[in-house]
């Protein structure tokens, strides 16, 4: 068998086992989506409430932000669920099997594909019960989705290294907290970043939380025409730029993971 | 061919040694016991075999393929339990061994087949569509080992099989793998239970701070130690001091006694001729005896022997160990199955 062929073969089939757990523990799923509800909920009404935006209604606004923020979270699953197998010594079983190498990340980063599309399902869904609207078409709307879960698998990917370097699931939740808040909050995720400090501005500017929120921020139609025309580069290409990340990401982050995974030990 | 060769095997972590040269070879179709005590570095040649850590310097070899250049072909002949339960507890039995089989490239109705029938086996057969989180740890272990066999290995590495194990389920393991042994798969077993090596073992490498220290088959080793050993119970332990003046001249090395267990025991040259005539030296002294024994040392002794420390590693107790280990044999003699109760009775 190739190589390739092999690969694909294996990591189906660890990513079916990843699939069954979300049968098996429905629970997973309902807390999964219950928070992203939650979120949208909170952020429409209680910050929707004092953030008023020329131009365009919040909760428009507040969506691709929402979205960006909450499968960057998402991408922690990859993580945690790696740590547990290796705490679990299952994934020593997997490096004793002649599988392809990769099979067990491509099979885990598979699989939280799967999580992030029901969960921005949902989103979507209570977006559109509370007053969100795409005010595109449905390739753009496409588009947007499709930039997100491209994102999602990326940070997945850097996520996967962290999992197998901290060897326990709630490290792995924690450590991630610590980096992901700042991460999409110092961005444009929730409020505009005009009157932001010099600084951070700077770095909301080029973060590429940012990019894709404004990517599809425009793919969905959600900007305002009130707001002042981007001055940096990043965010007058935002596509193009979250393109750039989510490239880059994957070169750095498939190899050194699926190295990683070649020498990690359990326990 | 040997199944297994290694040859020079170092492995350090950071500061410590786990393996400083450790050569070993497996015919086929045999069974070899490494036998040591917690940290002797067993589970390092283990994994090292199973392609999951690279030593430092030697080689490893599994029908002739390098575990590091010729990895893949290694694995998939090699089936693998560590000492700890490797299965997905969302999956039933059945989906976990079909899993496992998929990816030794089993065909799809090949794994379905060779799954049932394991589980059939290993009598997991009606909990074969429960999910493994409902498992008892006796039958997770029991999956587990199913697991590494899906494949039908040439060679099975099983890390301490029955550690934490009760007593029952340990002799039920020690049958399944007795069965295995009957059909010819070479296994490479680690434990530390002399009792176990004893029993399934046909040969066995005794390894300590990362070194072969002893080798040979259970008889070898045992006779490498030497001797035998009298052994007195008595119904008053105020006895034991007249007994021990009266047996002395007997003794080869130090008698030990054991007043908790109103015994004592005596290392001694010869065979019936010696029991015959300790028993003549003591008459007239008006010791009651309970029970008397000639014994031929156990890998219990050689251990003590060659380690220096008694066969159970990690206990703080080790200077008393020489003293507690006749006491529980002693044990040991009145209830044979429940071998982790005698031996901390002993210790005492």
């Amino acid at each position: 068998m190739s190589s390739l062929a092999q690969t694909i073969g294996d990591g189906a089939i660890i990513t079916k086992r990843n699939l069954l757990k979300i049968k098996r523990v429905p629970e997973l799923l309902v807390f999964a989506t219950l928070s992203p509800i939650m979120f949208v909920l909170l952020f429409a009404f209680i910050f929707g409430s004092a953030i008023p935006l020329p131009g365009v209604d919040y909760k428009d606004f507040l969506m691709a932000g929402i979205f960006t923020q909450t499968v960057v979270f998402g991408s922690t699953i990859t993580g945690a669920s790696l740590a547990e197998d290796l705490q679990k010594g299952l994934i020593d079983r997997f490096r004793s099997l002649p599988m392809a190498r990769s099979a067990v990340l491509v099979g885990r980063t598979n699989a939280d594909i799967g999580n992030n599309v029901v969960t921005i399902t949902v989103m979507a869904l209570t977006g559109l019960l509370v007053g969100w609207r795409i005010r595109t078409s449905v390739l753009e709307a496409a588009a947007a989705f499709g930039l997100l879960l491209l994102f999602a698998y990326a940070i997945s990917w850097l996520m996967a290294l962290v999992g197998l370097s901290v060897k326990s699931p709630e490290v792995v939740q924690n450590a991630s907290f610590i980096i992901i808040f700042p991460l999409t909050f110092i961005a444009n995720t929730f409020v505009p970043t005009d009157n932001f400090p010099p600084v951070l501005k700077a770095f909301a500017d080029w973060n590429p939380v940012s990019s894709v929120t404004l990517a599809a921020r425009e793919l969905f139609g959600n900007t305002s025409p009130a707001l002042p025309p981007p001055d940096v580069w990043p965010a007058q290409h935002p596509v193009l730029y979250s393109l750039i990340w989510i490239v880059l990401i994957l070169i750095i982050f498939v190899p050194l993971s699926v190295r990683k995974y070649e020498s990690v030990a359990g326990r | 061919m040997a199944a297994v060769e290694v040859a020079g095997l170092v492995k350090k972590f950071k500061e410590t040694t786990a393996l400083a040269g450790v050569d070993l070879e497996i015919p086929e179709g045999s069974v070899l016991g490494l036998l040591g005590p917690n940290g002797a570095g067993k589970t390092t040649v283990v994994r090292i075999l199973a392609t999951l850590l690279r030593a430092d310097a030697g080689t490893a070899r599994v029908f002739g393929k390098d575990v590091v250049t010729d990895a893949n072909q290694v694995r998939s002949m090699i089936g693998l339990t560590g000492q700890y339960a490797a299965v997905d507890e969302y999956l039933t039995g059945q989906e976990n061994l079909e899993m496992i089989g998929r990816l030794y490239h089993l065909g799809k109705a090949d794994a379905r087949q060779r799954a049932s029938t394991l589980l059939e086996r290993f009598e997991l057969a009606d909990a074969g569509n429960r999910i493994a989180k409902t498992y008892s740890g006796g039958m997770r272990r029991r999956l587990d080992i199913a697991a590494s066999l899906i494949a039908r290995p040439k060679v099975l590495f099983l890390d301490e099989p029955t550690t934490g194990l009760d007593p029952r389920s340990r002799i039920g393991m020690w049958e399944f793998i007795g069965s295995l042994v009957a059909e010819g798969t070479t296994i490479l077993l680690t434990t530390q239970y002399l009792e176990e090596a004893d029993r399934l073992a046909d040969s066995i490498v005794v390894i300590d701070h990362g070194k072969v220290i002893a080798r040979g088959t259970s008889d070898e080793l045992k006779s490498q130690v030497g001797g035998h050993r009298l052994e007195f119970t008595v119904d008053d332990a105020a006895d034991l001091p007249v007994m021990l003046e009266r047996l002395h001249p007997l003794a080869v090395d130090d008698p030990v006694v054991d007043e908790q267990a109103r015994s004592l025991s005596v290392p001694v040259l010869g065979g019936a001729d010696v029991l015959r005539d300790a028993l003549r030296r003591l008459d007239g002294s008006g010791v009651n005896l309970v029970d008397v024994g000639l014994r031929r040392p156990d890998l219990d002794d050689v251990f003590l022997i060659l380690t220096g420390h008694a066969s159970e590693a990690g206990t703080p107790d080790a200077a008393p160990a020489a003293a507690g280990a006749p006491g529980g044999r002693h044990a040991k003699q009145e209830s044979p199955a429940d071998t982790d109760q005698v031996k901390k009775g002993g210790r005492r």
